[in-house]
């Protein structure tokens, strides 16, 4: 299956000298970032609860944007806001009795509120309490329900929910097949599950943010800017980090901890540049469109189109390149991989490369879709694509997307058997229950669980 | 000079916590995990959750203390079945992925709005709700008492009793451990970590040993968890996947497969901790690093220090090296 023939090859040199460069200009963005959280916080703050700080919470479910409400109590009066998704809240710093008011002149048209428009609430600081304004007339549910968002109990079954949650399912899947292909690679040509590429997808989202929002580049552009710095961090990572851990002889144990405390060390680097809150890549509202039952942004579908096109790519550079199947043989056997002339770190500093850059792609195409991307967006993904490889089988890149794509469904389509509140702990269970019945996953081969 | 004795007052204060002694019990069970079995359990924080839950919830419910300790410890005993039947036969990375999973399944239950009314959902349990059956223990009087340079309650929330019941059980079960894993029962689990089929060909059963090992260190986990809400509240997310991954740090950093080693590492682990987290702060002007991001600063030193911690000194401060086995 491995060319004998493929001999080494110059490396690329000039593209070394690019992510030189890059690796500057990604200096320079933190340094951008950090001064950025005041100045560019986005409109839809959300309130972070800790020792100081309590946080009013609520949806309201359909009504959109430019709901007000006010939280009054203990010498502070705090106006709230609804965004797109009816979601509110509000930070107040002392704790005590509040009386939330809802104003009902601002409800949209047709819409009546059930209960009192009046409301009190107990807070502690530390704490999150939700407040429930029930409306009648309200849209329904939003049109475009990203992972991040709650979606109430299932509400029974009809075909024009199941066209949209195929859909938002397979958005998802597609999404985390990008980020969880790199995950694989890696996992095939080095044998380390790398916890720290959940912060690459984040990584990925905040540059978009840094560039698009805050600096105002064109989103296209922004989107080639951060492929490229990410998959230079990927470089980098590979040189100062993985490479001299492989030649000091690190148990994978080792290096899977090693990846835990990168992972760390990342988590709080973008809290301490970016906040806690969640920062939108584009400051204007999704437009939408309907085809059918189906609702989506625009952003999706092109986020969508783009993913697959990358996906196809990804997958002709594997089969049909010379690159592409050196990287197969060392996924398959690195040692008799480099017995036929394949210079194995150079195949494994270019999957880091391209495994970093398809999660920061994927990164910045979820925070588009779920339209916000904050310090843990990736970190919540992380175990679906733990699934999803494990699904398809550890090491294998084509199963990694087809367990991307049943995770992703398995995600969105949950909703009609279990509340929506447990639809990733129903992918995650997913996990184990395949790992029960075939360890291997798919596509993958007896030997690999030893 | 009062900002350094601050630094060095709450470095102090912090290494006596209770929630400090709740991190130690769960860091030994980790090390009953991965020191001396060679299990690479990376959901502790579940089995702490869980237990915090079996506590709390049989408490609201109305049982006497006894009893809804005995939750506590079935549930930690009942999560390692589960956890262990399908994965303590496959290979150590794969039981990683198990257990972080299910630990953010447990967290995920846990937060659910559904369950609103049993869990409390994403606001978790006050420790109000659950605190009186323990607090009523104690045998102290009312008032304050000041010991060294600590003025403390005697019974309340973060009290001396606390302090001291939780930092006995410290003691007691890094004892415990010490006795176990010098009777014929510890040398298996040994041999397990050392060559899994060489204790096999001489007839043990590796799966029984493994599992045992797993419930005893999950145990201590939920026991550990118990203690960690029983002064604070219990709120889900506060132990999720990073309390996982701090307690593998401070085991690390005191030395795994040593029986003191997740004591000392998780005591110094806060308190160092704080000392970055308060130099940092005193040396490094506000206009460059404000408050909150010398915390955060000192969190990712924690994050470095767990990687170079790894990498050039993998077995702690007090541990051997040839007593580790990372090839899981």
């Amino acid at each position: 299956m491995v060319n004998t023939a493929l001999a080494r090859r110059s490396s690329p040199l000039s593209l070394r000298v690019i992510f030189g460069v890059l690796l500057g200009l990604l200096v320079l963005s933190f340094t951008l970032g950090t001064g950025a959280p005041a100045a560019h916080a986005a409109t839809s703050d959300v309130c972070v609860a800790n020792a100081e700080t309590g946080c009013f919470t609520g949806t309201i479910k359909g009504v959109g944007a430019g709901v007000k409400l006010t939280i009054d109590g203990n010498g502070l009066n705090v106006p709230a806001e609804t965004d797109e998704d009816g979601k509110w809240n509000a930070a107040v710093t002392v704790a005590g009795v509040y009386t939330i008011t809802l104003d009902e002149a601002s409800l949209p048209e047709g819409v009546t509120l059930k209960g009192d428009a009046v409301q009190e609430r107990d807070i502690t600081l530390g704490f999150v309490k939700a407040t429930i304004f029930a409306v009648d007339g309200a849209t329904g549910d939003g049109a475009d329900n990203g992972p991040t968002q709650e979606q109430i109990a299932a509400e029974g079954f009809n075909w024009d929910r199941l066209a949209q949650q195929v859909v938002s399912g397979l958005r998802l899947g597609l999404l985390l097949a990008l980020a969880s292909i790199g995950l694989s690679l890696i996992y095939g040509t080095t044998g380390l599950s790398s916890f720290s590429h959940a912060e690459q997808v984040t990584l990925g989202g905040l540059l978009g943010y840094t560039f698009a929002n805050v600096l105002g580049l064109n989103i296209f552009l922004t989107i080639v800017i951060v492929v490229i710095l990410t998959g230079a961090t990927g470089w980098l990572q590979d040189a100062v980090i993985w490479k001299p851990l492989r030649k000091k002889g690190l148990s994978l144990t080792q290096m899977i901890i090693v990846t835990i405390g990168l992972a760390l060390a990342l988590q709080y680097t973008f809290q301490m540049f970016y906040g806690a809150s969640t920062v939108r890549i584009l400051m204007k509202n999704p437009d939408t469109f309907t085809i059918g039952p189906v609702t989506l942004t625009f952003e999706s579908l092109w986020a969508m189109g783009l993913s697959v096109i990358v996906l196809i790519l990804v997958g002709l550079f594997l089969l049909k390149t010379r690159t592409g199947r050196a990287t197969r043989a060392v996924s398959d056997n690195p040692a008799l991989a480099a017995a036929s002339g394949i210079d194995v770190d150079r195949i494994i500093r270019l999957v880091w490369v391209i495994a970093t850059a398809l999660a920061g792609l994927s990164g910045v195409m979820l925070g588009l879709v779920l339209n916000g991307i904050n310090w843990q967006t990736g970190m919540q993904l992380l175990l679906l694509m733990f699934a999803a490889v494990t699904l398809g089988g550890l090491g294998t890149a084509f199963g990694a997307l087809v367990g991307s794509l049943i995770i992703g469904m398995t995600v969105e389509l949950a909703n009609f058997v279990v509340p929506g509140d447990f639809k990733y702990a129903t992918a995650l269970l997913l996990l184990i229950i395949i790992l029960l019945v075939r360890p291997q996953g798919i596509f993958g081969r007896k030997e690999r669980i030893g | 000079m009062d900002m350094w004795i601050k630094v060095l007052y709450d470095m102090s204060a912090n290494m006596i916590l209770p929630t400090t002694a709740a991190f130690a019990i769960a860091a030994i069970g980790l090390n009953v995990h991965f020191g001396f079995t060679g299990l690479l359990n990376m959901g502790q924080a579940g089995f702490m959750l869980i237990g915090a839950y079996g506590f709390a919830i049989a408490t609201i419910a109305g049982w006497p203390f006894w009893a809804a300790v005995l939750a506590t410890i079935a549930a930690g005993t009942v999560f390692a079945l589960l956890l262990g039947i399908p994965t303590l036969k496959l290979r150590g990375d794969y039981l990683a992925i198990v257990t972080i999973a299910a630990a953010e399944i447990v967290r995920m239950i846990g937060r659910a709005s559904v369950l609103n009314d049993v869990t409390g959902g994403s606001n978790g349990l006050p420790g109000e709700t659950f605190r009186n059956t323990f607090s009523v223990l104690s045998p102290f009087p009312d008032g304050k008492t000041a010991i060294l340079w600590f003025d403390f309650d005697n019974t309340g929330v973060n009290g001396w009793f606390i302090r001291l019941v939780a930092w006995s059980l410290v003691v007691i079960f890094a004892v415990l451990v010490w006795l176990l894993m010098r009777s014929p029962w510890g040398r298996v689990i040994k041999g397990i970590r050392e060559d899994e089929d060489a204790v096999r060909s001489l007839g043990k059963n590796v799966f029984a040993f493994k599992m045992q090992a797993l419930i005893i260190g999950g145990v201590l986990g939920a026991i550990g968890g118990m203690f960690y809400v029983l002064p604070t509240s219990l709120q889900p997310d506060a132990l999720g996947r990073n309390m996982t991954f701090l307690i593998w740090t401070a085991m690390l950093l005191g030395g795994a497969a040593t029986i003191w080693g997740p004591v000392l590492g998780s005591a110094l682990f806060f308190a160092l901790r704080i000392f970055i987290q308060g130099t940092v702060d005193i040396l490094v002007p506000d206009s460059i690093l404000n408050t909150q991001q010398t915390e955060q600063f000192s969190w990712i030193m924690v994050g470095v220090a767990l990687m170079l911690l790894v990498i050039f000194r993998p077995q702690g401060i007090l541990g051997d090296k040839k007593e580790l086995n990372f090839n899981v």
